[in-house]
């Protein structure tokens, strides 16, 4: 203790002096709560609910940060095929990610795999493990999210040495047989410190880059400079997580559309079927698992073969068979809500007011510029010129997609 | 766990009403008559009142909302949350009950009113239909604001009452609210008061875990609401409630609005198409030969979305 004391105290004198003269009795990070004093500023509403007091200002920054996120309007590649690897080698069995690097890469890509497809319902998704130096498939390339997860949890265990190009490769060889309009990526999620290759890496990544895969790489040990030229060179994104919580952000960053680029997949009109769900309770044969079904299933309207589930292709004609509420899901993307304007609450005649009191969506009153009761902003749909509160602002723009005022006019 | 939920009892209804005068004032023009034959809009209404008082008597801390879904505007009716905050609590029941009725109608025939003065400008085919996305949009907004409400809040569900026929341009805002209630956990109820079958509410029902339903005899109407839409959610568990007999799941094509069930789709922007098509007439994109694997042939194309 003592030799330690004498080998610190002078460097802390000669750090810290000129704190210790401002305020000896206050940590510099005890001030920054002492004179702030943040929780002054929050009150509770009826229901208990704390608020903080400037419900306005805290509105018009959450609007400017989610016009911010949304950027210019881009092209997004919705048809996608990605192979997710995992790197099950022995790095993956150190624990300094609960339970172990492991479990936290399999609970990740659980959740991955579930909003992936709910994000996007019409590509595919396979599943590969390195272990051992080995690349494996564990799962081909499928829309079914049940079966990926399944796998996965079945081949837990990690061993040997972990190895990035024969991954790469054994991802090329699946993806190089996809139909042409589909977006090619492999989502790396790596463990190791290291790869131990059977050739030339970078030869792998020419190729990668030749057949137009993006490669996105998320580490969870340290920035390793051939993730990071992979990422580079094949258009990915590569990344390093710092806890579970950050891993779980940074995979399921994946799960949107990336941003689709010229030459990575060729615009074309892909023939689909649209089959009808059968009634409940008749009994059929199943051509996926060749079994005896009871109920529900869907018919291929080319060959009236029966199959369990969508999206998939027909096992027997090979036609593309989805639902049509799988397209519905993207439409969005194509038809978004125009972005509402803040109507200066102050500007306003008090008559069109008292027309435009109640929220349109949701009827809770609006603020008006006689009483101070009700906080926040007040929006305006350009196209329907409806008002709105600033709740269901967000959720219309985030979630519903539609603008309920433009909705109930005659177009 | 679930026998000890106290929330599990109390609802948050939101009825969505048919009102649109084309359909129930169709058959006295008899040209495209699509309401039943005898079964007129002062009958329906009837039936919905005296099921609105069965949910509040069902359990008193039922919460009830009305929305009338009209041919050129939607509008709410009735609100039971509002109602309480206004009137005074001590109020008789029987008044209040009157109360209910009374707000309603009276509310009605403004919307009617209005609906009217709106047909006298424009008197067009799209009258045929009601505005099913803009009532369903509305009703999820309200949802939310129930939602963020201090919990436990009411478990809120949907019910439309609807009697005309889809309307293809609508097909987009549906599946999006549709979507959206499926992630808020919201079910779509469906009970369907016209002649024909609605493909968007049995895709609903489908999607939403919700009861699809069109009653063979809609003079008794009041019967299939009370039997099957008035239980809460979780006593629909223990109940054999009708199933869906096959879902129309089909699309409809952007270039004729027609229904297929094989059909051409765009790689870039999921827009369907009965024909084959050199480009797409929703992102102009110029589609390559296919079966035709040849990524070089896609450099020269103009690929945004616009």
């Amino acid at each position: 203790m003592g030799p330690e004391e004498d080998g610190t105290n002078p460097m802390d004198e000669d750090g810290d002096g000129d704190a210790e003269e401002q305020g000896r009795d206050m940590e510099a990070w005890e001030k920054a709560y002492a004179e702030d004093r943040s929780w002054e500023a929050l009150t509770e509403d009826a229901s208990g609910l704390l608020l903080a007091v400037d419900v306005t200002q805290q509105q018009r920054q959450h609007r400017r940060r989610f016009a911010a996120s949304k950027g210019p309007r881009i092209q997004r590649g919705i048809i996608r095929y990605v192979f997710v690897v995992c790197d099950f080698s022995r790095a993956a069995a150190e624990a300094d990610f609960k339970p172990s690097r492991m479990g936290a890469v399999a609970n990740c890509v659980e959740a991955f795999v579930r909003e992936f497809f709910d994000q996007n319902p019409l590509s595919h998704l396979g599943l590969i493990t390195i272990r051992n130096g080995v690349a494996r498939r564990l799962t081909d390339l499928s829309g079914s999210p049940e079966a990926h997860i399944r796998a996965l949890r079945a081949n837990l265990e990690c061993s040997g040495d972990a190895s990035i190009q024969n991954a790469i490769d054994l991802a090329r060889g699946y993806l190089s047989s996809i139909p042409s309009y589909g977006h090619r990526e492999v989502v790396i999620l790596y463990s190791a410190l290291s790869t131990c290759d059977p050739g030339d890496i970078m030869d792998s990544i020419a190729e990668c880059k030749k057949a137009n895969i993006r490669c996105s790489v998320v580490g969870l040990s340290a920035e390793i400079y051939i993730c990071k030229t992979l990422c580079d060179k094949t258009g990915g994104v590569y990344s390093v997580a710092i806890s579970e919580s950050h891993l779980k952000e940074l995979v399921l960053e994946h799960a949107p559309p990336p941003p689709a680029v010229a030459e990575s997949a060729v615009a074309s009109l892909v023939r689909m079927g649209f089959p009808q769900r059968g009634a409940e309770g008749t009994v059929a044969l199943c051509a996926c698992h060749r079994e005896v079904k009871l109920g529900g299933g869907y018919t291929c309207p080319r060959c009236k073969a029966r199959v369990c589930e969508l999206p998939t292709e027909c096992h027997i004609c090979g036609l593309t068979l989805v639902s049509s509420p799988h397209l519905a899901r993207s439409y969005h993307h194509l038809f978004p809500v125009p972005g509402f304007e803040e109507v200066s609450v102050q500007l306003q005649s008090m008559g069109k007011f008292d027309v435009l009191r109640l929220c349109y969506g949701c009827q809770q009153e609006l603020p008006t510029a006689g009483s101070k009761a009700i906080a926040g902003v007040r929006l305006e749909c350009p196209r329907c010129k409806q008002h709105f509160c600033f709740d269901c602002d967000v959720y219309i723009h985030e979630s519903l997609h539609n603008c309920p005022g433009c909705e109930s006019l005659v177009k | 766990m679930d026998a000890l939920n106290a929330t599990d009892d109390i609802s948050q209804v939101v009825i969505l009403l048919e009102a649109n005068p084309y359909f129930w004032g169709g058959r006295s023009n008899g040209a495209h008559s699509t309401g039943p034959a005898n079964f007129t809009f002062d009958r329906f209404l009837e039936h919905v009142l005296l099921f609105i008082n069965s949910l509040h008597l069902l359990n008193q801390a039922n919460r009830i909302v009305v929305i009338a879904t009209g041919a050129t505007s939607c509008a709410y009716l009735y609100d039971s949350n509002a109602a309480e905050l206004s009137e005074n609590a001590r109020t008789a029941r029987v008044s209040k009950k009157l109360s209910v009725v009374e707000k309603i109608t009276q509310k009605l025939e403004d919307f009617m009113s209005k609906e009217a003065v709106y047909d006298l400008n424009q008197g067009t085919e799209d009258n045929r239909y009601s505005l099913l996305s803009g009532s369903l949009s509305m009703a999820l907004c309200y949802i939310q604001r129930i939602l963020r409400g201090p919990s436990p809040h009411p478990l809120p569900r949907i019910l439309c009452l609807q009697g005309t026929p889809d309307a293809p341009p609508q097909y987009i805002a549906v599946m999006n609210a549709i979507f959206s209630a499926q992630r808020s956990l919201v079910p779509i109820d469906a009970c369907i008061v016209g002649n024909h079958h609605s493909a968007f509410l049995q895709q609903a029902t489908h999607i939403t875990g919700g009861i699809y339903m069109k009653p063979p005899a809609p003079e008794g109407l009041f019967e299939y609401l009370s039997m099957v839409f008035a239980t809460d959610l979780y006593s629909r568990k223990f109940l054999q409630l009708p199933r869906a007999s096959g879902v129309d799941f089909r699309a409809s094509c952007f270039c004729h609005k027609k229904s297929i069930d094989m059909g051409f789709v765009c790689s870039v922007c999921l827009s369907i198409f009965c024909k084959g098509q050199r480009t797409c007439t929703t992102c102009n994109a110029i589609f390559a030969p296919s079966k035709q694997p040849n990524p070089a042939a896609a450099a020269a194309q103009k690929r945004k979305v616009s």
